[in-house]
């Protein structure tokens, strides 16, 4: 929904400063949102001096070093720190990322670490991600077959298996979904890029019996029609996919079947 | 407050199974305004300087009133279409986005049957 005034809890105010040791000497330092739902104040933006002699080359590196060693009250999701879980995808210098991958050289001056943006927040680095986990559940994310199985598996050709690829690596961490201006605006109905280039694996997959009624659940103008080409979700994509060409392709098979 | 579930309130109405039609119109409009709109501002450029009886003689031939009658039609028709997705986009609540979007259909109507009516007329009025 397009908001001319900033909602509740909007207004960013500046927070503390946490000093690095005087013996450190390769100072960069992180701005980062905080906010805490326990206490009834607006967000702020906390600085850490970091010690980078002492810290390892990525944003996550850096996070966890300051709820490690700075402060631990520092609150963000993070797992497999090697960009296959999709955790810790956060605002790092005003790109949507996955703090485990982006290495803090790439980031010149102070380092401003964000949530992913117009996303409820729980808990500084923490967005409440419940509706777009409800939108994947919506379409179905699994083979659907009418066919029994003979055998083992479902076969495919490598003809067909090379479809998947350049879908089957998105780990859902909705730096796409997040960085588009349509799903801000309409996210309540509209699926957003990582929904619907998971909808776009499903329907591209040969072993899939559903591909109409899948079409079907997505001609809509505001679950599909809402993607404008804005293509921030495939510049901001940590993992170099391209949600924007899965829409194309899904908007071409709608027209096929018109 | 709703205690509805997330999955619910996102599965909301179902799907409308239409949009497809609004969107392709949307691009063949918008390719076919690519030469009519070229060809307008060539003529424009020509009108500099005319009077109206030799402008309606310019507009007598069939080529002129086809290809005017057809940018026309082509402008306000994807007008129309693309102010649709403006308001669908950046106006919540459903009495306004319904108020403007029938606002939206009258005045690209209006607009479309005026110009050319008063191309008829330029052309044939005498």
């Amino acid at each position: 929904m397009v908001e001319l005034t900033l909602p509740k809890n909007s207004k960013v105010s500046e927070g503390q400063t946490f000093k690095a040791p005087s013996s450190a000497n390769n100072i960069k330092l992180f701005k980062v949102y905080r906010y805490n739902p326990d206490q009834n104040d607006n967000p702020q933006v906390d600085t850490y001096e970091v010690d980078m002699d002492t810290c390892g080359p990525m944003v996550l590196d850096a996070l966890i070093k300051i709820k490690n060693e700075i402060d631990p009250t520092l609150t963000f999701r993070r797992s497999c720190r090697e960009g296959v879980c999709g955790s810790c995808a956060m605002n790092v210098d005003g790109t949507n990322t996955l703090a485990c991958i982006k290495d803090i050289s790439e980031i010149k001056g102070d380092a401003a670490i964000y949530p992913l943006p117009h996303m409820p927040v729980i808990k500084d680095l923490v967005p409440d991600l419940s509706i777009p986990y409800a939108q994947y559940t919506s379409i179905k994310p699994w083979v659907q077959s009418d066919t029994p199985v003979s055998g083992k598996e479902r076969l495919q050709s490598p003809d067909e298996r090379a479809k998947l690829d350049g879908l089957w690596e998105c780990v859902l961490c909705f730096c796409c979904t997040t960085s588009c201006p349509s799903y801000w605006w309409n996210g309540d109905r509209y699926l957003g890029p990582a929904i619907l280039l998971q909808a776009y694996r499903w329907i591209v997959d040969s072993r899939d019996e559903n591909t109409g009624s899948r079409l079907d659940n997505l001609e809509d103008p505001f679950k599909l029609y809402r993607c404008h080409t804005i293509m921030n979700c495939t510049k901001t994509c940590p993992k170099s996919l391209n949600p924007a060409k899965a829409i194309a392709e899904t908007k071409k098979l709608m027209l096929e079947r018109m | 407050m709703s205690l509805q579930s997330d999955l619910g309130r996102v599965k909301g109405l179902g799907s409308s199974k239409s949009g497809t039609s609004h969107w392709w119109a949307q691009r063949v409009t918008a390719l076919a305004l690519i030469p009519l709109t070229l060809w307008f501002i060539y003529s424009t450029i020509k009108f500099v300087g005319m009077d109206l009886i030799s402008f309606g003689a310019w507009l007598n031939e069939p080529g002129s009133v086809l290809l005017l009658s057809l940018f026309l039609i082509a402008l306000f028709y994807h007008m129309q279409l693309g102010l649709q997705v403006v308001i669908e986009d950046y106006v919540h609540g459903e009495k306004n986005k319904v108020f403007l979007l029938l606002i939206n259909k009258f005045a690209a109507a209006l607009f479309a049957i005026s110009s050319l009516v008063a191309i008829i007329q330029i052309a044939y009025g005498g």
